[in-house]
């Protein structure tokens, strides 16, 4: 518009202009254009660029989490270590300690290392045993005191290989940075390459990953998400089953059967305001009411999800409201004009078709409370968890971990291969987003009508 | 109305089942974020080798964890507090006036405090009073006391590299700031005699001014852990970080550490004495849970045996210096003796 007014009078002096010829201002018009054109084309551009650099950065870092290096060894469980008074009582085998079967791992290393007639210069029997990891003494025990008549017998085991040799078989150690490494030396990465020659060391799809419960900063490679995933679930679960329906009615009330006055204009703002409010202040709130009022435990799902409760309900009261508004009054006059009541004509007629809306915005108020660490930090989930919670209802109270609780906790452990764990982590916590969206768009294109 | 009804039943379905889970059958310990990998690998062996549950371990640093425990006695409150620093009188007396009266103090062992750059830069010997000089606000130049004019380390003393100063040190809320304050700036304020020109030049208090550090930015306050120190180190290859001695042991391959006053940092050095920046580390248990949470008791005596702390044990491996009084702090804990008002 300033154009048009600052060109008044040199465009009425001026000499005649020709449609095919481009005048002066429509060239400066166009290249306005093309330069908005330009700069939204490179706003996508860098976006993506963004993204795949966040992308591959996870993917290359995160991938080889979802493998693991096992290491197969036959092992004499030697009854003169485990079972010293010879009689296989149960109470018995239950003292044996992580301690006592060290030394048959050690033990059974050598044998096997003479056995092949594998050796590698400067390594001696305890750093061979040290390729495996500090995780299988405890395998062994949980084996021995469950099969007892095993005891004096040679079992063969695929056990985990240690951190760092796992790192070498993924290109996250070489040899040169073992040289440096006081933890693993290049003659012991030598040895594991002959393991692997001679078929006994080999990479498998870590299923544990999945299942297993974190683990402490001496093994990274038993480290798993097993409690984690169990508490998300369950968060997620008592959220479903609390925000959804209180939003909902909440939603109700406030669209059709509340009147419009201050008091209603008030409570808008504040639902409003609080959709806005930073996740850490709902968490400073859960662990003054629900924890130190209420005496609920801490570290338990049932309390973060009450807080992620409180946090998703004003999202999912504002979806809700925009569904129910979204239907078109006629529906609404159609169904009183018929002689139904206000809430058989809200029940019947308006809340089906407001549903795939409220689906959609439930679902991605799931998905960010899904990815909240903040809050959990001061109810006590922000933790090491390695024991699962129970079954529901009284696992709810069980303390557990969450998901991105474990990417945070993960990030800060000094043995770098948990940037690997970590990485996994963030990969699985992506994609229950991703699925989570996924399924929230295809209610939406399925079900939504348009008016 | 069926969802309003439905959100009822819930809330109440939850309140109900409150009463019937408070039964805690596990152990509940926080604090330090130093002790925690301490911590997590005894509840590991603890859980493996008890018949009961793993305990859990929450971190949020020493100050946050001995509030927690002096919070009160009860279940929803926490059974062990670990800390990277000796409890505090206010603490004590905060416990005491929410009636939680014996506390054990247990010493668990040491931890050392290394100076560490990138593995390839150039190799630092330091003393304290190169640390003072290159971090002080005010330093001692040609007798006087001006502000610190220094930009590389060989101004400091001309056998040191030729590098820019930048160190990357724990921020304020860390434990481990205190022992860096006490045992470097302090100790080299009064090694190259900077106390003595505060004292002369009236200053209130000479530690005070000792610690205070110079702001143009060749000092930087790391509030996150020591991976973001790493990084930082990563990304500045002229920059030297303060770590614990545990996570310098886990990352030999990247990181080259610096000697202090001669000395290189290891567990036997610390242990006898000669490396000089090390500091104890404790955690704090709650008499009047003792008998009420079940393993509470074992896992106290079995964190400090000598098969877990002792010289061969998975903590010294890990990095902890052994506490070579460890079997008077396995008495005291088998006797459950309670510390006294502190001296």
């Amino acid at each position: 518009m300033t154009d048009m007014t600052a060109d008044k009078p040199a465009a009425s002096t001026g000499p005649a202009r020709s449609l095919l010829k481009v005048g002066e201002r429509t060239r400066k018009r166009n290249a306005a254009e093309k330069r908005f054109r330009m700069l939204g084309l490179a706003a996508v551009v860098f976006g993506i660029v963004a993204l795949l650099g966040l992308m591959t950065s996870i993917l290359s870092n995160g991938l080889s989490s979802f493998n693991q290096t096992y290491i197969a060894l036959d092992v004499y469980l030697d009854p003169a270590k485990l079972d010293k008074n010879g009689n296989r009582a149960p109470e018995d085998l239950r003292k044996i300690t992580t301690f006592t079967v060290q030394p048959l791992i050690l033990s059974a290393m050598q044998t096997m290392l003479e056995e092949r007639e594998l050796a590698a210069e400067g390594v001696n029997a305890k750093q061979a045993a040290a390729l495996i990891s500090k995780e299988a003494p405890a395998e062994l025990r949980r084996y021995v005191i469950a099969n007892p008549d095993q005891i004096g017998e040679t079992v063969s085991f695929d056990l985990l290989a240690s951190g760092r040799i796992d790192g070498y078989f993924k290109g996250r150690v070489t040899m040169e940075s073992a040289a440096l490494d006081r933890n693993i030396s290049p003659e012991q990465l030598m040895l594991a390459d002959q393991l692997k020659q001679a078929g006994l060391l080999e990479l498998r799809f870590n299923w544990a990953f999945f299942t297993a419960p974190d683990a402490s900063d001496t093994r990274p490679e038993a480290a798993g998400l097993g409690v984690a995933i169990l508490g998300s679930a369950y968060m997620m679960l008592i959220v479903l089953v609390l925000s959804l329906p209180i939003g909902v009615a909440a939603s109700i009330y406030l669209e059709e059967f509340a009147p419009k006055n201050r008091w209603t204009d008030l409570i808008e703002v504040n639902i409003a305001n609080l959709a806005a409010v930073p996740s850490i202040v709902f968490g400073i709130l859960g662990l003054a009411l629900f924890i130190n009022f209420v005496g609920l435990p801490q570290s338990a799902p049932v309390v973060g999800a009450l807080v992620l409760t409180l946090m998703t309900l004003p999202t999912i009261i504002i979806a809700t409201r925009a569904a129910l508004k979204a239907v078109p009054p006629s529906i609404r006059d159609a169904a009183l004009g018929v002689g139904a009541s206000k809430m058989q004509a809200i029940f019947h007629h308006v809340l089906p078709l407001a549903a795939p809306g409220i689906l959609t915005g439930a679902i991605i108020g799931l998905a960010q409370a899904l990815g909240e660490t903040a809050p959990l930090l001061l109810i006590g989930m922000v933790a090491f968890v390695r024991e699962y919670p129970g079954a529901p209802p009284e696992g709810f109270f069980d303390p557990a971990s969450a998901l991105p609780v474990q990417v945070y906790n993960w990030t800060q452990r000094g043995d770098p291969a948990f940037i690997e764990r970590a990485s996994g982590a963030i990969i699985v916590l992506l994609v229950f987003l991703l699925i989570m969206n996924a399924v929230a768009i295809l209610l939406r294109r399925r079900f939504e009508r348009r008016w | 109305m069926n969802a309003i009804k439905f959100a009822a039943a819930a809330i109440l379905a939850s309140t109900a089942l409150t009463g019937a889970a408070t039964a805690r059958d596990q152990v509940q310990i926080a604090g330090s974020s130093t002790v925690l990998p301490y911590a997590a690998i005894v509840a590991e062996a603890f859980g493996e080798n008890f018949e009961f549950p793993t305990p859990v371990v929450e971190s949020g640093g020493s100050g946050a964890g001995r509030k927690k425990l002096c919070e009160g006695v009860g279940e929803n409150t926490i059974d062990i507090a670990n800390s990277s620093s000796r409890i505090k009188q206010s603490d004590i007396d905060l416990c005491a006036s929410n009636g939680v009266t014996e506390i054990q103090e247990v010493r668990i062992g040491y931890d050392g405090i290394v100076f560490a750059s990138d593995i390839n830069g150039p190799e630092y010997a330091f003393t304290p009073s190169d640390w003072h000089n290159a971090l002080a606000a005010k330093v001692m130049k040609d007798g006087e006391l001006v502000d610190n004019p220094y930009k590389s380390w060989n101004e400091i003393r001309s056998d040191l590299p030729a590098e820019e100063i930048l160190a990357f040190i724990p921020g304020t809320k860390h434990g481990t700031r205190e022992v860096f304050d006490e045992k470097v700036l302090i100790a080299g304020c009064e090694e190259n005699g900077a106390d003595k020109a505060h004292e002369a030049a009236g200053a209130e208090d000479v530690e005070d001014a000792c610690m205070a550090l110079r702001t143009d930015g060749a000092s930087v306050d790391i509030d996150g852990d020591y991976t973001e120190t790493l990084a930082r180190v990563d990304a500045n290859k002229n920059g030297i970080g303060v770590f614990g001695l545990s996570f310098y042991q886990n990352n030999t391959d990247k990181l080259r550490v610096g000697t202090m006053g001669g000395v290189a940092p290891s567990v036997d050095s610390i242990a006898s004495g000669e490396y000089p920046v090390s500091r104890p580390l404790y955690f704090y248990v709650k008499n009047a849970h003792l008998d009420v949470i079940p393993g509470l008791q074992e896992y106290v005596e079995f964190f400090v045996s000598d098969e877990v702390a002792g010289p061969d044990g998975p903590l010294s491996a890990y990095g902890l210096v052994s506490d070579p009084e460890l079997a008077k702090t396995q008495e005291k804990v088998s006797n459950r003796v309670p510390m006294g008002a502190l001296n």
